[in-house]
């Protein structure tokens, strides 16, 4: 009797401990009041704003960057934070809503003027800029950046290559680093310090947001170090690294060669910023909830289990659901059997309970359900719906129709894969399974790593055709929030690689890869705006990219977080060239 | 010698598994280039990459230029100029192209700092209560104390140090955050810092070691020898501390070798759960990356720790049992 009252006070006293730990914060959040604008505010508006200066910006992230040298990341996060550091010729607004997805100048006085064929763009750079250590700015600096951050994987290999792609020569050009001629790749000209011409190979009327990625970002040759140049970068912008550890932080400080006057776009109110790395996600969200951060540098939301504390709790208005510029879809892949005909495509299409897939990933904070490939925040996107059902809950009778017409009408067997250590995508195929197996279509599911998915699995289509992968389980952000910069890297057919691409359909369609072309020639906005909604139905009349959701951010703005907006020009996360803190 | 052709072997079948395990499974040279080239992967990168990174090489010449590098330094090229990596090179990180050694260095100390403290708590608790355990035998305190020992052993570090973390850093915040600061920086600091971390780490060990230290005491405290002591008439503090505990301890100071070996290089849930940066941590993140350098970097460390621990028990052994000398 004894020892059954021990264990019981043991277990009261443990039991209330966990029970204290899993309420997690909320008594510490829990005055009202207001001051931190209402539930999804800083979609559409800047919550707290303040032009008050001082205090720290402080950012955790639950992995680490690729790189922070501008020169040498793909990541939309570390594009967003390096305007902190570098300036590159053009950049987006930072503003709220729409606004955001507005380019602006920065190092460059203006947009960039094309030539009437779109094929040569030229960009003054404003007077009296300088690096951190007072030398001046001038456009071969930029060029350089360009130069390195394109042309030289052996070292700087994690970036896009679009200038390389682009340019005249680019498939020739060494590099500055095999390349030691005074004149470097020919098609950048800069006739004097302020002047920087881009020859292009065919008309790209995009130019002006390529001219937003961190690669233009001026790099002084005689500083750059190569894949080491990280660990000292030289700021263009109004912070200045005070440290640098790799693979766990960094702090910035004012750079004091920054000359606001030369720079209409930043406010830089905080005094300092600091980044932490790998810290565990868990105490991120922490973090963010108990107000020890300013923000996640990552901006894809709180994690899974900390979403219903977030949601049902007072910190609720603190909450952003924004679009995270992604659309997770199936690539049904067209020389897999059945798929290399329209109506067994078809039949998935019409077959597929949305709704389901949407419940499966964790509901509407996740997304919403998708019809489209071009998710809403990016420019160029058309709603409509080629696959209509009631509650997108998919409508046999259609399904069937196709199957018989695609001569399967009892349906068929193939595999479905996912990435294996990304949950949501997994509880995607599950109901997709669950889902198309009430029209007769049997799928297998096969799971592989996501550091190699792409490399060695669905990214290979010798692997595909091989293993009979018939439908690939797919998300996809914008390089830029375009349609071309969007869909170029995934529907046209010169995406197609051996290894680790992005076509995971495999479409080749020679309408569609001329629609793309003639697009991104017309220098005509609207015009060119409307095609990449066309392009979209051309897509999906094909029937190879089966939409499922629109991706969406649940993001939390603690308290002392001050001018917050979403960005879409950067996957829908917090826009860190705005942020500051009152702490 | 033993030492360090243990460490070879070590090496060689670390090798041998990040490229042969995934080539029996049909990887290419250009396939493992691939994941080191970021999402703009097209096949000059790849081309460009797998050059530099000696991926083109036979197996048998990336060890040896790997072992060559650890033993008289190597050069190598990501940027304008040459940069020249000395002895001993653990290679250059494929992913983030960094040297490998002074990134081990940094986090050494890190993983250390934390397996030190939470051996100390372990031993004296762990110790302690196994001793007190096996003297009060059957009695309420011995069964406290197994019940909190079998708690600590049920309860793994992600649980527990999810809860102190959550109780003391956010509901009762004592401490502001959990950061590591080097021992040389503020001793203070550093101990106050790593408590948590320690405390969590110490509690399933303590419960280990007290289960240990009772079993070994309950047989020690029976044996003939521990009779005579008391008939000698020696106190009980000293026929137990000097003639029961030191013979129950040596199977404890084996054990202990290992462990504490085995944590410095791989105190991987505590340093995630904590976000410290050590080896263990870097360790996750080298096999998420597939990256060899690193991964051959702390396979070394961690390989080394328990080399160098049990060599350090061998020589305790000598103090603490009469029968080992050393010749």
């Amino acid at each position: 009797m004894k020892t059954r009252r021990v264990t019981a006070a043991v277990a009261s006293v443990l039991a209330l401990s966990l029970g204290a730990a899993a309420c997690g914060g909320g008594d510490n959040n829990n005055d009202d009041n207001g001051g931190n604008g209402a539930k999804d505010a800083a979609l559409t508006s800047i919550v707290n704003a303040s032009s008050k200066k001082g205090g720290t910006l402080s950012l955790e992230h639950s992995d680490v960057p690729d790189s922070l040298d501008g020169g040498n990341t793909y990541y939309g996060w570390v594009q967003n934070f390096s305007r902190l550091y570098g300036r590159s010729l053009t950049s987006f607004k930072p503003a709220a809503g729409k606004e955001g997805l507005e380019i602006v100048p920065d190092l460059a006085e203006s947009l960039g003027k094309p030539s009437a064929d779109a094929k040569s763009w030229t960009y003054k750079l404003r007077k009296g800029l300088k690096f951190q250590d007072g030398t001046p700015i001038t456009s071969k600096d930029v060029k350089y950046a360009i130069e390195r951050s394109n042309f030289a994987p052996e070292a700087l290999s994690n970036g896009p290559t679009y200038f390389k792609a682009y340019l005249v020569g680019g498939d020739k050009y060494q590099g500055p680093y095999k390349d030691k001629s005074a004149e470097g790749l020919k098609s950048i000209e800069t006739p004097d310090d302020q002047t920087i011409i881009f020859k292009l190979k065919q008309p790209f009327a995009d130019f002006d947001y390529l001219a937003t990625f961190s690669q233009t970002a001026p790099v002084p040759k005689a500083k750059d170090t190569g894949a080491k140049y990280v660990q000292n970068i030289v700021s263009s912008g109004p912070y200045q690294f005070q440290s640098y550890e790799e693979g766990r932080g960094a702090t910035l400080v004012r750079n004091p060669q920054w000359d606001p006057k030369t720079d209409p776009i930043r406010k830089a109110l905080p005094d300092k910023v600091t980044i932490k790395f790998k810290v565990n996600p868990v105490t991120v969200d922490n973090d963010l909830l108990s107000d020890k951060i300013t923000a996640d540098a990552a901006g894809t939301g709180v994690q899974p289990q900390t979403q219903p504390k977030v949601l049902a709790g007072p910190n609720a208005k603190q909450t952003d659901n924004s679009y995270a510029g992604a659309t997770q879809y199936i690539a049904l892949n067209v020389n897999v059997k059945p798929f290399d005909n329209v109506h067994c495509r078809k039949a998935v299409q019409w077959g597929l309970n949305k709704q389901s897939v949407i419940d499966a990933m964790g509901g509407s904070p996740k997304g919403d359900v998708a019809t489209t490939l071009l998710p809403p925040s990016v420019n160029g996107y058309t709603k409509f719906d080629t696959y209509p059902s009631a509650g997108h809950k998919g409508d046999a009778a259609k399904a069937k129709e196709e199957l018989k017409a695609c001569g399967k009408p009892n349906g068929f067997s193939t595999i479905l894969t996912a990435r294996s250590d990304r949950p949501a995508e997994i509880a995607a195929a599950t109901a997709i399974q669950a889902s198309l197996k009430s029209i007769g279509i049997n799928i297998e599911i096969k799971q592989f790593p996501s550091g190699k998915y792409f490399s060695n699995f669905a990214g290979v289509p010798s692997y595909v055709h091989q293993n009979k992968l018939g439908m690939l389980s797919m998300a996809w952000g914008a390089d830029w929030p375009t349609g071309y910069g969007f869909l170029d890297q995934i529907i046209n057919g010169a995406a197609i690689k051996p290894s680790g691409g992005n076509n995971l359909m495999e479409l080749n369609d020679p309408k569609i890869n001329k629609a793309l072309t003639d697009a991104i020639a017309n220098t005509d906005d609207a015009a060119r705006t409307k095609a990449w909604g066309d392009i979209d139905k051309m897509v999906l009349d094909n029937a190879s990219v089966v939409p499922l959701v629109y991706r969406k951010n649940l993001l939390l703005r603690p308290k002392s977080a001050t001018n917050v907006t979403v960005t879409q020009a950067y996957l829908g996360m917090y826009d860190y060239l705005l942020m500051s803190s009152s702490k | 010698m033993g030492a360090v052709l243990l460490l070879l072997v070590v090496s060689a079948v670390t090798f041998a598994i990040f490229f042969l395990v995934p080539k029996l499974g049909g990887q290419t040279a250009d396939q493992l280039a691939t994941q080191y080239v970021g999402k703009d992967a097209n096949p000059e990168s790849v081309a460009a990459i797998k050059k530099n990174l000696g991926l083109d090489q036979p197996i048998a010449i990336q060890y040896w230029d790997y072992i060559k590098g650890l033993v008289v330094g190597a050069d190598y090229k990501f940027g304008p100029d040459a940069t020249r990596c000395d002895a001993p090179c653990f290679g250059y990180s494929f992913k983030s192209h960094v040297e490998v050694w002074p990134q081990l260095q940094e986090r050494i100390p890190v993983s250390f700092s934390l397996a030190i403290g939470a051996a100390v708590i372990w031993l004296i608790f762990g110790v302690t209560t196994g001793v007190i355990s096996a003297l009060r035998k059957g009695k309420p305190v011995d069964r406290v104390a197994m019940f909190i020992a079998l708690a600590g052993v049920s309860l793994p570090i992600f649980f527990t140090g999810q809860v102190l973390s959550a109780l003391f850093v956010y509901e009762v915040p004592i401490w502001e955050s959990i950061d590591y600061v080097p021992f040389t920086q503020n001793p203070a600091e550093w101990a106050w810092h790593l408590l948590l971390p320690w405390i969590s780490l110490a509690f399933l060990f303590s419960a280990l070691y007290a289960r240990l230290t009772r079993a070994g005491m309950l047989e020690t405290m029976g044996e003939d020898y521990i009779r005579t002591a008391r008939a000698k008439g020696l106190r009980e503090t000293t026929v137990v501390a000097k003639h029961g505990l030191r013979a129950a301890l040596t199977p404890i100071v084996t054990i202990f070798g290992m462990d504490f070996g085995t944590l410095v290089g791989s105190a991987v849930l505590t340093e995630t759960v904590f976000s410290l940066q050590g080896i263990g941590a870097y360790a996750v993140q080298s096999i998420k990356d597939n990256d060899l350098p690193i991964v051959m970097g702390v396979t070394l460390v961690a390989a080394f720790f328990i080399v160098f621990c049990n060599l350090i028990v061998d020589l305790v052994y000598a103090a603490i049992d009469p029968r080992v000398r050393y010749s």
